[in-house]
């Protein structure tokens, strides 16, 4: 077994129009931006995919990742708990002038909603949100006499997922807190798409130390020095500029 | 006499009361004051919903590591002991009552414990990030605020007006000038400024304040 994919082109190759696609990361760590403009160079030489949604913790910061996905008009709805950051300048544009959609989800609702639907769970009750404007037209139910508002399972066609160490097998290892929502995102989707720093072949990785095991993961691709999109925003770095040269 | 307490200050009033070893999520922000002023002797171990147990303080300027970051997505550091989990996890804890203490900041708080401290309402971009998970499952919800807002306008309803964080979910308000518990739909004081009286606190807030035993001092050094 190899799950190895050659080129990040080839990689993101098989993302269609109007794709649910899960994208790592929480602000800056975990963010696979190399993979993100891989789907962009696509789109941008083909328009396909396009009229994406995109399932992320937040609306991505600066003109680079998924700030640069959206701002390239891929994106047509964006599922996520918090699109206010340092530099949410697209998004934030975009929304107020209509042109995208947003279905705003409380961040531990949002992780247990991929979570369940990785694991084969319709739907879950939740304390969270419970009497708020985001559980409005949900179904409550009372559970030995506290109320809880029905949420549903978060699937996806695609998870796009940075990690640190993969086996040809597709186990996967993250560094420090950029595993956040990757491991529940690589179970949701039907098609996990991992980069990798290092890829190693199978036994490579001390089974105690797998985080996510390879029957979540179908494809891994090398990205040996990969971006970190805080870093590069830090230093003002553009996508639309540096494609462009 | 100060008129009212500083941030620094109704910060450690609030780290007063966390125990040795409890485990803690402070909200975005002011509360993550809180860290610094733990008593002597005491070591709380701080949760961060993006996915670390034990962080400790932010690492030199130029010396950050930008995948290990809080929260507010600010560069932080381990300490010994520290861990790492994915976001399900993370809630988990959360939700599942295995936080002591969360401390929030707020808008509104209500004394039916209803908090409000996401949004002021519908104008721009509405973000709520963890902050209705983070009201349910820790063993103790507190707020630290401001007792009134910046034009004079009480914090402490009987109802809240602006968009609702979470129903029922706030015991403890260290404010600018108290520290109220809330039991029974009902903001119990348990400690105000010396030099103030009970009628000038209940003329700066906006529901009915009660007394239930002592009422003490409030002391907090100069910080």
């Amino acid at each position: 077994m190899d799950k190895t994919i050659p080129s990040l082109a080839e990689a993101v190759a098989g993302i269609d129009d109007g794709a649910t696609v899960m994208i790592g990361g929480f602000g800056g760590s975990g963010a696979p931006i190399e993979l993100i403009h891989a789907l962009i160079d696509r789109y941008r030489t083909t328009g396909h995919p396009a009229g994406l949604t995109v399932v992320n913790n937040n609306a991505g910061n600066g003109h680079i990742g998924l700030a640069a996905l959206i701002e390239a008009g891929m994106v047509r709805k964006l599922i996520c708990s918090f699109p206010r950051s340092a530099d949410p300048v697209v998004f934030t544009e975009l929304y107020l002038a209509g042109k995208i959609e947003l279905e705003l989800v409380p961040q531990g609702t949002l992780a247990e909603r991929i979570r369940a639907a990785g694991a084969g769970i319709p739907a879950f009750y939740t304390p969270t949100g419970f009497g708020t404007d985001l559980a409005i037209g949900k179904p409550v139910a009372v559970f030995d006499g506290r109320s809880y508002v029905q949420e549903r399972w978060l699937k996806a066609d695609v998870a796009l997922v940075k990690a640190e160490t993969a086996d040809t097998h597709g186990n996967l290892t993250y560094r420090a807190a950029a595993r956040n929502f990757g491991p529940l995102m690589c179970a949701a989707a039907t098609r996990a798409i991992v980069q990798a720093s290092r890829i190693v072949p199978a036994g490579g990785i001390d089974p105690e130390a797998v985080i996510t095991p390879g029957i979540f993961v179908h494809s891994v691709v090398l990205v040996a020095d990969p971006a970190q999109e805080e870093v590069l925003n830090r230093r003002k770095a553009n996508y639309f500029e540096e494609v462009q040269g | 006499m100060t008129d009212k307490l500083s941030n620094a200050q109704i910060a450690w009033r609030a780290a007063q009361d966390i125990a040795d070893g409890a485990y803690v999520n402070l909200g975005i922000g002011f509360p993550e004051m809180v860290a610094k002023f733990q008593p002597p002797g005491r070591q709380a171990i701080f949760h961060t919903e993006n996915g670390i147990l034990n962080f400790g303080e932010a690492p030199p300027e130029g010396e950050e590591d930008w995948d290990l970051i809080n929260a507010g997505k600010k560069a932080v550091t381990l300490k010994p002991g520290a861990a790492f989990f994915h976001h399900a996890d993370s809630f988990a804890m959360v939700r599942g009552g295995h936080l002591d203490v969360a401390i929030l900041g707020a808008y509104q708080v209500a004394e039916t414990g209803d908090l409000a401290n996401w949004s002021t309402g519908p104008k721009g971009v509405p973000a709520v990030g963890g902050a209705m998970d983070l009201v349910h499952g820790a063993k103790r919800v507190a707020v630290i605020t401001e007792h009134v807002t910046k034009d004079g306008k009480p914090k402490l309803l009987d109802r809240c007006t602006l968009p609702l964080t979470g129903v029922a979910c706030v015991t403890r308000v260290y404010t600018s000038l108290a520290v109220l518990d809330i039991e029974g739909g009902r903001f119990i004081l348990r400690e105000k400024l010396p030099a103030l009286t009970f009628d000038a606190l209940q003329a700066l807030t906006g529901a009915a304040l009660h007394v239930s035993g002592n009422v003490a001092d409030l002391h907090v050094p100069e910080l």
